[in-house]
């Protein structure tokens, strides 16, 4: 039993240290288009894990990523622009005294950024989590549309539909790729524990668990603050990363993708989820092409704006219908050594 | 306050209340029958808006004929999308019934973006519709006329439907026990499939109406309509088609007197369901009518 | 006493489901609720563990009321209970299955458990032993790692029992604890249940329609009639009393 255990942190000390080494080694080796996708599989990789959370593990279905993503990149961008930088872009109106005071350091600026999104995700669990229903998914999906409106709305803050630009480019695949693991080792501290027992639990049969003494609104409470949480950081880390952010950038297509990406990885898993994010990053990539004029020798089709969201939205109707398991199901990478039987 | 400024605004609130409730009862239908928040309905909508323009300006035909056409296709897309997306869901897990959802209303905003571009397009909107009457210093369009008393027709016979048919008990029925609908000896899947039809046929006329009245079509159209229609239903009490009208009404109402006398707050205009929406979950999740549904079954 | 119920009734719409209904459980006790289907009996469960408000009436547990009190702030109170068809989390092993019932015991915070701070393991270690030992009381140590659904229809009955007793309660609420079950199984279950009780301090509320089960195991019954008592007493007498036999015409005759 002992040595199991032994044998299963070296596996795990392992992987973490092949990661990290290989985040380095593409930072310092691979060519600036390689090292921006990765940087993109890392961020994205941060919220599709705790996407993953509220939605496969705790089962209560929410559309919040672009809204609590839009709230990081602005409080990271606001914090890391100065006062001088904010002042010279500010064209729509002048921008409020404090918000030219705003200033902090990377690791703060995440860190705001992150606490200000789980703040927001408290106030509206109240509302959502108090009754019975799938109230979470509509006013989440209200609420990415607020943020927006509300983006665009106060000039004096965000600078309106021109967004912040100029952003210091901080993010590289030390942080990205250093907080991406992080927040895995995180995500699975939470789901290896009492915590992450009781929103399983709660996922298979509310009020079963309730029966058992589990406070369901407190745990789902914190399972989606720490989603915020996190996607409020890796907002920050896109910012960041983009170095100019707009309203337009937090659409309800980034909300989409990550469904598509814990869908397909087999929602509940967060292995699943990491492979789920390297495919469809990776594939977004590739599927670039849809968008594009193509010919097929014999007839040549004009280009397609929004064509790859078609087949997104295909593919994920088709993995509900036919592959609802995704491709890991709710198993993680351990799972797949256990005996027959073991669950 | 000017008297018929106030006037004037309420027949625009009840012009905007009304098409809302279109939508909103559509909406109430399907939570009622299978606990689901459809998110394609607001969608379902646009491709109603989009089939009276087609009928119009495309094939020609008069003004009813196309929203006929419009109803007719969009019961039939609503009915197909039970059938091969929801139907086969039925036993799954509640989650992957609401994310097929939102991938069909994520499908059909981006397939008519992609075949007929995102732009708005001028609805053509028929002549005698634009007249515009006065009465008592107030003035409105036809259009905003006919929208409030078609309507009160249409509730009309929904609720006959509801209360006076085999298949309106039916209905009923399955908003509280699907044993009960199977002892009746019907099929609830064929009930299920008729609240599509009916709710679906009613966003295409509210789609329709939303066109005349701000003439213009287009893919994304059905989103932010869709999700206020959705606080509507939520407002009024959800599963209750009555409530859906009221909470419409209120929603239509609100939203024209902010506009109309805070203007300082009208970029947020959109925005004010959404709050009514958390306001109500705080306050009164069962809504103004609203039947407890969401009691644990034991 | 360990509860007592006043006068309770339940109204939904205008349809009453209990009556003015009053009875009280002695501690250590085996109650059982019996009546026909429709008399009742899950609506009282559900009443006492706060599922339902109690549209009249007061419910008192150790002198204490539990009216308006959240179902699980009552589990927290001593109040345990299981489901009339099994219902086990069906994506986790017997062994979590078990743990869950020990959530509010483990004594670690979310901070504590995201950054693996010491309580965290010194508490999984605690909890992960107490389940071990209630999984080996119920025999079924031996499936702890297997998902719960896999198991027998018995033995699932066992995991959700002790997945109950998990919460530490002083009451026991079991809602047809023999349904579906062959009646060697039934015969194990009342034997399980009557040492339960000595082995942990039970009492036990138990709704069941196997008479031949209630006569063995309960000292009281309560029959419940259309939310109505019809008799109060122990089980040997139930069975010669008019009333009952008459509401339950011929379910008795089947024993």
């Amino acid at each position: 039993m002992n040595l199991i255990i032994k044998k299963e942190q070296w596996i795990n000390l392992a992987i973490v240290a092949s990661t990290l080494w290989f985040m380095w080694f593409a930072q310092t080796h691979f060519d600036e288009y390689t090292v921006r996708i990765l940087n993109n599989i890392a961020i994205f990789t941060i919220l599709a894990v705790s996407y993953n959370l509220i939605n496969g593990v705790t089962g209560q279905f929410s559309l919040e990523p672009n809204g609590f993503v839009a709230i990081g990149a602005y409080v990271a961008a606001l914090l890391l622009l100065d006062g001088d930088a904010k002042e010279y872009q500010y064209d729509i109106e002048d921008p409020y005294p404090w918000v030219l005071l705003l200033h902090a350091n990377f690791v703060w600026a995440l860190f705001f950024a992150g606490t200000f999104s789980a703040i927001l995700a408290l106030i509206l669990s109240f509302p959502v989590f108090r009754v019975r229903g799938d109230y979470l998914a509509i006013v989440t999906l209200g609420f990415g549309f607020i943020i927006r409106i509300i983006a665009i709305n106060n000039p004096e803050v965000t600078n309106g539909s021109l967004g912040l630009n100029d952003i210091p480019e901080y993010s590289n695949l030390y942080w990205t790729g250093g907080i991406a693991t992080l927040a895995v080792i995180g995500i699975l501290n939470i789901i290896y524990s009492k915590y992450g027992r009781a929103m399983k639990a709660i996922r298979d049969d509310e009020d079963a668990a309730i029966a058992m003494g589990v406070n369901t609104f407190k745990v789902k409470t914190l399972a989606f603050c720490t989603s915020a949480f996190l996607e409020g950081v890796g907002g920050g880390l896109l910012a960041a990363l983009l170095t100019s952010i707009s309203p337009d950038l937090f659409t309800f297509f980034f909300t989409f993708q990550l469904l598509i990406i814990i869908v397909l990885g087999g929602l509940g898993s967060t292995t699943g989820a990491i492979i789920g994010t390297i495919l469809v990053i990776g594939g977004s990539e590739w599927m670039r092409f849809l968008d594009e004029p193509m010919n097929f020798g014999f007839m040549e089709t004009p280009a397609m704006p929004g064509m790859r969201m078609v087949v997104f939205s295909v593919i994920l109707i088709f993995v509900m219908l036919f592959a609802r398991e995704g491709i890991m199901g709710k198993r993680e990478l351990k799972d797949l050594f256990k005996k027959r039987g073991e669950s | 306050m000017d008297f018929t400024v106030f006037m004037q605004q309420m027949v625009n609130g009840f012009s905007l209340g009304s098409m809302y409730a279109l939508i909103a009862i559509g909406y109430t239908m399907v939570y009622g029958v299978l606990r689901l928040i459809n998110f394609a309905h607001g969608d379902i909508m646009m491709v109603g808006a989009f089939l009276g323009y087609f009928g119009v300006s495309i094939l020609g035909l008069p003004f009813p004929a196309a929203v006929l056409l419009a109803v007719v296709g969009s019961a039939a897309l609503g009915m197909l999308t039970d059938k091969i997306a929801y139907r086969p869901l039925r036993s799954a897990p509640k989650i992957s019934l609401l994310i097929t959802a939102i991938g069909i209303s994520f499908f059909l905003e981006n397939a008519f973006n992609v075949f007929f571009g995102g732009t708005p397009r001028a609805f053509p909107v028929p002549e005698y519709m634009e007249i515009i009457l006065s009465l008592g210093g107030l003035t409105f369009s036809v259009a905003s006329l006919m929208v409030p008393i078609v309507t009160l027709i249409l509730l009309a016979i929904i609720l006959w439907i509801l209360f006076k048919t085999k298949y309106g008990m039916a209905i009923r029925a399955l908003a509280f026990d699907v044993n009960t609908v199977n002892l009746m000896g019907i099929d609830a899947n064929r009930i299920i499939m008729i609240v599509f039809g009916i709710g679906s046929a009613l966003a295409a006329v509210g789609g329709i109406f939303w066109a005349v009245n701000y003439p213009s079509v287009e893919p994304m159209m059905g989103v932010l309509i869709g999700l206020k229609a959705f606080a509507a239903a939520v407002v009024g009490g959800i599963g209750s088609v009555a409530g859906a009208v009221i909470g419409g009404f209120i929603i239509g109402f609100t939203e024209v007197v902010v506009v109309a006398f805070l203007p300082e707050y009208g970029g947020y205009k959109d925005a004010f369901a959404f709050v009514l929406l958390i306001l109500v979950l705080l306050f009164k999740p069962t809504g103004i009518l609203g039947l407890n549904f969401d009691k644990s079954r034991f | 006493m360990i509860l007592q119920m006043k006068n309770v009734t339940k109204k939904f719409g205008g349809v009453t489901a209990i009556n003015d209904t009053s009875f009280t459980v002695q501690a250590k006790e085996i109650y059982g609720l019996i009546g026909p289907n429709g008399a009742g009996k899950t609506t009282m469960f559900n009443i006492i563990t706060g599922n339902y408000e109690a549209t009249e009436g007061e419910i008192l547990f150790r002198k204490e009321t539990l009216n308006g009190l959240k179902p699980h702030t009552i589990v927290r109170k001593g109040i345990a209970r299981t489901f009339q068809n099994i219902r086990l989390f069906s994506s986790m092993s017997v062994l979590d299955n078990v743990l869950i019932g020990f959530d509010f015991q483990a004594k670690y915070t979310y901070l504590e458990t995201i950054f693996r701070l010491p309580r965290f393991f010194g508490e999984e270690k605690r909890v992960k032993k107490r389940a071990m030992e209630i999984l080996d009381y119920f025999g079924i140590k031996e499936f702890a790692h297997y998902k719960a659904t896999d198991l027998s229809y018995g033995q699932q009955r066992k995991v959700e029992i002790a997945r109950a007793l998990a919460t530490n309660p002083e009451m026991l609420l079991l809602d047809e604890p023999a349904a579906g079950m062959n009646p060697a199984e039934t015969k194990e279950l009342a034997e399980l249940i009557h040492n339960a009780r000595e082995d942990f301090d039970l009492t036990v509320l138990l709704i069941e329609h196997d008479m031949k089960f209630v006569n063995q195991l309960c000292d009281k019954v309560l029959v419940l009639d259309y939310g109505k008592t019809i008799f109060e007493g122990k089980p040997a007498d139930a069975i010669k009393d008019k009333e009952v036999v008459a509401a339950y015409l011929g379910d008795f005759i089947h024993d």
